[in-house]
């Protein structure tokens, strides 16, 4: 995966400030999250600080810092969903998994992130799972979907 | 010179000066949070506004130059509205603790609070669940009391160099903190203190070690020592409202007799034995083409700094433990057989200007058998909570002396609490050991005073050295950055953590200005002016200890007692 990175930031040898959010952008793209490692190497590069760049990357939601999770869970707070109550799906995600949007559960198994529109308004509230949407998502089914995934993640070894 | 008016007086000022310069001058008191004297104004508070004439908006003051004809109105009603808005956001969210807080008494957000005439709670915002970051032996961190000022950062990147915090996340739920939100001991903080000075809350303060010490003192089976450094004597006073850089020395240590210690040490002859050991392993390396410069050793920030983010100068670091760590080292030992004390019984307490002596005190490599050479570190301010707690009143004590075997020091010693005072104590030391003579005049003018970087030449007989000093560790950096590529005309360099040296230390009395910190650092220099004995090697004491017990410098016994190691540290920068 170093080189990866590497291979990245060689792209941008001149090393200016205003490189680090394309860089940041793409290391996630190749990597699906910024790793202790890879802040340290765009620090290195870039001569910045590391507080710097989790500080700067924190700044936007876009970014995350833990690995997905082997189910990655996407919920819409698009306004379609908003109306129809996506905030109270989210919270009972939160709940159920105990991590915040961003965030990895420490078994690997589930990450959780917050998007803008996923484009399904008619489906709303909608939340996908690895690319497979769930309509009309209300707060107590989210623990019969999770359910679902769990036994799916434990009958494939994982 | 332009005029311009403030409050409807005519008013001389500099152009390009900003507005805020001029009113400090007028003896006008404009509230500021996020201003700090030398640095970028960020306009980030807004607490300093004022109205001008012909300007619609509020002008924050820190940041905006004066021009000839400007009329100023300070604390006009919409400018006082304004600021107290700001306190009352402010205070919408801040938990409501200031009873217990450290800071009680002693906060920039509670006296603003007062003097802008809040009493009410007039906004309540949600508060966010923080975890306070108690990881780190030093510094301890309060998000919930942080009300993102930014002065914390700028003084961690723009003055130390370390950038070890900064924001993290935005909005409501931001913070200041290290990357990944991780505990302050694992990051490339180097415990200075820094931030805690600059802090208008609790949200950064030192770890306490209040406890532990009356804990000690309570208990019958403990002796209890206390050792003082040497910058305290002349900042304790501003705790008890005396002149800044009064030297209280005879006071302080009656009271530390009070609060219960059972012997009295001065921190100054450990630096006498610092000097002896440091000034001959430099003269050692000038003989036998040892590394160079020689890095001088005793503050624990720039220990660690070295160690993070330039390991490859260890080894021009000198092996001397710092003077706390001497002076731990030979009570446990010298004068626990002198008087024949379980050295397991004595809890060896230090009173530091610095928070990273709490750091350095739990360095392994000066922990041997489970008997540390010093069991628990107070800063200044921690010793003045003692003092208050014990309802004694300093102003009213009768002066007494420090305690023997370590009684007397010799002012070199005493400049230790200086930037450039370790530098002036060894090279007076070090001319004594290479010429055999004293030098004519013992004051090297070019080492005193508070800039950041001193560089000069002196002779020591035929040997002509580069001398560089250095204090906040932004300063040097550069100064190793050229040491790097090549430079080699320095030979010795002393490098204090904190911008003026120990005086303006981490842990010492808050709220000092660059006048009180001016006035610490003459009073040393006083100190040294009067004293009888103004070298390390002519201190009596020093004499005696080596003749009774460690022999000559640098022999094996000082070697194991006197000297340590350091070693690389991966930690994220
Ligand atoms: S103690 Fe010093 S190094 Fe650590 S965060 Fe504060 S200013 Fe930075
Ligand atoms: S921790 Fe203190 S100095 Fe730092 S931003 Fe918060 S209030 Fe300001
Ligand atoms: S002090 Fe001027 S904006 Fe904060």
């Amino acid at each position: 995966m170093t080189t990866q990175i590497l291979s990245i930031l060689k792209k941008y040898p001149d090393s200016s400030r205003d490189a680090l959010i394309p860089i940041l952008q793409e290391v996630q793209e190749a990597e699906g999250y910024l790793s202790r490692e890879s802040i340290a190497r765009i620090g290195e590069h870039l001569k910045l600080p590391t507080s710097k760049i989790y500080g700067v990357a924190t700044f936007y939601n876009q970014f995350r810092f833990q690995p997905l999770g082997k189910y990655h869970i996407q919920v819409c707070r698009g306004t379609a969903c908003h109306v129809k109550g996506s905030a109270k799906v989210l919270d009972a995600l939160k709940r159920e998994l105990k991590i915040d949007a961003g965030e990895t559960t420490r078994d690997g198994l589930f990450s959780l992130e917050v998007v803008s529109c996923i484009g399904a308004c008619g489906l709303a509230p909608v939340i996908s799972i690895n690319g497979e949407f769930f309509a009309g998502v209300e707060a107590d089914k989210v623990k019969k979907i999770l359910k679902k995934f769990r036994k799916k993640g434990a009958s494939n070894g994982k | 010179m332009i005029t311009i008016e403030v409050n409807g007086r005519k008013v001389r000022a500099n152009p390009k000066e900003t507005i805020l310069t001029v009113l400090k001058r007028e003896g006008i008191k404009v509230p500021t949070l996020c201003h700090l004297p030398d640095l970028f104004p960020t306009g980030a508070c807004r607490l300093c506004v004022v109205e001008i004439e012909g300007i619609r908006g509020l002008v924050p003051s820190c940041a905006y130059p004066v021009s000839e004809g400007m009329k100023i109105k300070t604390h006009s009603p919409r400018a006082l509205r304004a600021r107290k808005t700001i306190i009352e956001l402010l205070l919408s969210n801040h938990p409501d603790d200031c009873l217990y807080c450290v800071r009680n008494g002693d906060c920039e957000l509670q006296s603003l609070a007062e003097e802008l005439g809040i009493r009410e709670r007039r906004y309540t915002g949600a508060k966010n669940e923080y975890k306070i970051d108690t990881s780190s032996p030093a510094i301890i961190r309060d998000p919930a009391k942080c009300i993102l000022c930014g002065k914390c950062v700028r003084v961690c990147e723009e003055i130390q160099g370390v950038a070890a915090i900064d924001f993290i996340g935005r909005g409501s739920r931001a913070q200041v903190g290290p990357a990944f939100n991780e505990g302050m001991n694992i990051s490339s903080c180097v415990n200075c203190g820094q931030c805690i000075v600059v802090c208008p809350t609790g949200a950064l303060r030192e770890r306490s070690s209040i406890k532990e010490v009356m804990d000690a003192i309570a208990d019958p089976e403990k002796f209890v020592v206390v050792q003082h450094a040497p910058s305290v004597s002349v900042t304790l006073g501003e705790a008890f409202g005396i002149k800044a850089g009064k030297d209280v020395m005879g006071i302080m240590a009656a009271a530390m007799r009070r609060v219960g210690f059972d012997r009295v040490f001065d921190t100054s002859f450990a630096a006498d034995l610092t000097i002896m050991e440091e000034a001959s392993e430099f003269v050692q390396r000038l003989k036998n083409n040892g590394k160079l410069p020689l890095l001088t050793s005793c503050s624990p920030g720039w220990i660690k700094f070295v160690e993070t983010f330039y390991p490859e100068f260890i080894d021009n670091l000198s092996s001397c433990k710092s003077p706390q760590q001497m002076m731990g080292a030979v009570i446990k030992s010298y004068f626990a057989e002198k008087e024949g004390i379980d050295p397991a019984k004595i809890f060896s307490v230090s009173v530091m200007p610095c928070t990273a002596k709490k750091f350095e005190a739990e360095r392994p490599e000066l922990i041997h058998h489970g008997i540390a050479d010093v069991d628990a570190v107070l800063t200044t301010r921690e010793l003045a909570r003692i003092i208050r707690m014990r309802g004694l009143d300093l102003k009213n004590m009768t002066p007494e002396g420090n305690d023997s075997p370590f009684g007397e020091r010799s002012s070199a010693g005493k400049l230790f609490g200086v930037t450039g005072g370790v530098m002036e104590a060894a090279v007076r030391t070090a001319h004594y050991l290479v010429t055999g003579k004293e030098m004519e005049d013992y004051v090297v003018e070019d080492l005193r005073g508070l800039e950041g970087i001193k560089i000069t030449k002196i002779k020591i007989g035929d040997l002509e050295l580069g001398l560089a000093v250095a204090s906040g560790l932004g300063n040097v950096r550069n100064l190793l950055d050229e040491i790097r590529a090549g430079r080699d005309d320095i030979h010795f360099i002393e490098v204090m953590t904190c911008p003026g040296g120990c005086i303006a230390g981490g842990g010492q009395p808050l709220a000092a200005d660059q006048k009180a910190i001016k006035s610490r650092m003459k009073s040393l220099y006083e100190i040294d002016r009067d004293a009888s004995i103004k070298t390390s090697h002519s201190n009596p004491y020093i004499q005696r200890l080596y003749s009774e017990y460690l022999g000559q410098p640098l022999s094996e016994k000082c070697h194991h007692l006197l000297h340590t190691k350091y070693q690389k540290r991966d930690v994220l920068k």
